[in-house]
């Protein structure tokens, strides 16, 4: 891989090397198994999205490259390292923000001084910064808080963290209106070339500009692994007012005054392009049919 | 800046560039916001702005310093300009002759409200001050 590192330093996603690579899984609940034979590689410098419908398995999927769950058949490399080993230097280098979660009782501003010292490049301006955009009293108790609270802390926390792999799992359930807002700003400004962000998240229409490439989870597999543009490029959305054949198009969505039909796109095509909602629809009803 | 679904981000991302460079918000010459800054005012990926900027520098309507950041070129409106205006030759006129004939207007019909537009705006500046 690394000497297919192009040296164009404009484009970010041309910088190939891989950050997680997951080969072969296999991972069940007991008997239940969730993931047969998944593949995915994740690229430095991007923030993925990732989708998945409910109990696809986007959270097992995060805990399995953070080391805090095992699975059963395959290999997952995460900067080099088995993330089942829990070294030291792998684990300053990756923040996983979950879902839902306690947290001690204590001030965060304490948190603050108990939990830094593990990440050797945490950022003490820019975490002020951040709690400052996010309106934050660390001089409040964390377990007194908020859900929308507890998440804005341990969000600037990670973005402050500067670890190679930010993961987040739902980041803005629970956040009012402004600090989707403020989110969106403080995600934007962290990104650098050197960190991959993950988020995992159902509320596409918070992050449609933000998250690219996508990764969607279905069956038991990741299903897609791509750049929005890559598919924008290829396809468009027009819409008709006949009904189309269906078995000759690709995907058909019955809308307000017609149907959205998805074409290849040709050189004088004014069609518009996906939308993530509609780009998950379209990916996830297309792997029904067994076609790719 | 609000986004629309009729076309890729970067793209309307870019027309909002040329849009500054014609109001010369950005005049020819001037250093630009970097991609960072730019991506944290449009709430956008980082990689959706470098993707917009290695457009426009290719069209050369933008330059990159490298180390210092991203200029417009010193020919920039000129080349928006023109780029505009053909837009609307090869585009948008034909369109708007397919809608006239439709609606069965002529170009000389056409004059006639250029005039009263003309007028209604002049009225429109000075009925302010008369309300006063």
């Amino acid at each position: 891989m690394e000497q297919e590192i192009q040296k164009n330093d404009l484009d970010l996603q041309s910088t190939q090397d891989i950050v997680v690579s997951m080969q072969d899984i296999g991972f069940s609940y007991g008997n239940v198994p969730l993931f047969k034979h998944l593949n995915l590689d994740i690229s430095r410098g991007n923030i993925y999205g990732l989708l998945g419908k409910n109990g696809a398995g986007k959270t097992t999927l995060l805990k399995i490259l953070s080391g805090q769950l095992f699975i059963d058949e395959g290999k997952t490399t995460a900067l080099g390292e088995n993330p089942q080993k829990r070294t030291p230097s792998l684990l300053s280098e990756i923040f996983y923000l979950p879902e839902e979660f306690p947290l001690p009782k204590m001030k965060g501003s304490e948190y603050l001084k108990v939990r830094a010292p593990f990440y050797p490049k945490f950022d003490h301006n820019e975490f002020a910064r951040f709690c400052e955009e996010f309106d934050i009293d660390l001089e409040k108790r964390l377990d007194q808080m908020s859900l929308g609270q507890k998440k804005k802390v341990l969000l600037s926390f990670g973005l402050a963290s500067n670890t190679a792999i930010l993961i987040l799992d739902e980041p803005t359930n629970g956040l009012d209106i402004p600090s989707k807002r403020q989110f969106r700003q403080i995600v934007a400004s962290a990104m650098t070339e050197n960190r991959t962000f993950i988020i995992s998240t159902h509320q596409v229409r918070d992050m449609e500009n933000l998250i690219d490439p996508i990764i969607i989870l279905h069956d038991g597999s990741v299903i897609f692994n791509d750049t929005v543009a890559s598919v924008s490029e290829k396809y468009v959305l027009d819409l008709v007012t006949e009904e189309p054949d269906k078995d000759k198009a690709f995907y058909t969505e019955k809308v307000l005054g017609g149907w959205m039909v998805l074409n290849e796109r040709t050189d004088d095509s004014d069609g518009k392009p996906l939308d993530l909602e509609t780009l998950f629809n379209v990916i996830v009803d297309r792997s029904k049919g067994g076609t790719k | 800046m609000q986004f629309n679904t009729r076309s890729p981000i970067y793209l309307q991302i870019a027309e909002y560039i040329y849009d500054l460079i014609l109001s010369n918000v950005w005049e020819d010459g001037q250093r630009i916001p970097s991609v960072r800054d730019m991506a944290i005012e449009l709430e956008v990926n980082p990689n959706t702005v470098i993707r917009t900027y290695s457009l426009l520098q290719e069209e050369g309507s933008l330059e990159n310093q490298r180390g210092i950041g991203y200029f417009t070129a010193k020919d920039a409106r000129s080349m928006v300009l023109k780029k505009r205006r053909e837009r609307f030759l090869k585009k948008e006129l034909p369109a708007l002759f397919v809608t006239m004939d439709k609606l069965g207007l002529s170009l000389q019909d056409l004059q006639e409200y250029e005039k009263n537009r003309n007028k209604k705006e002049i009225e429109n500046e000075v009925k302010p001050q008369e309300e006063q």
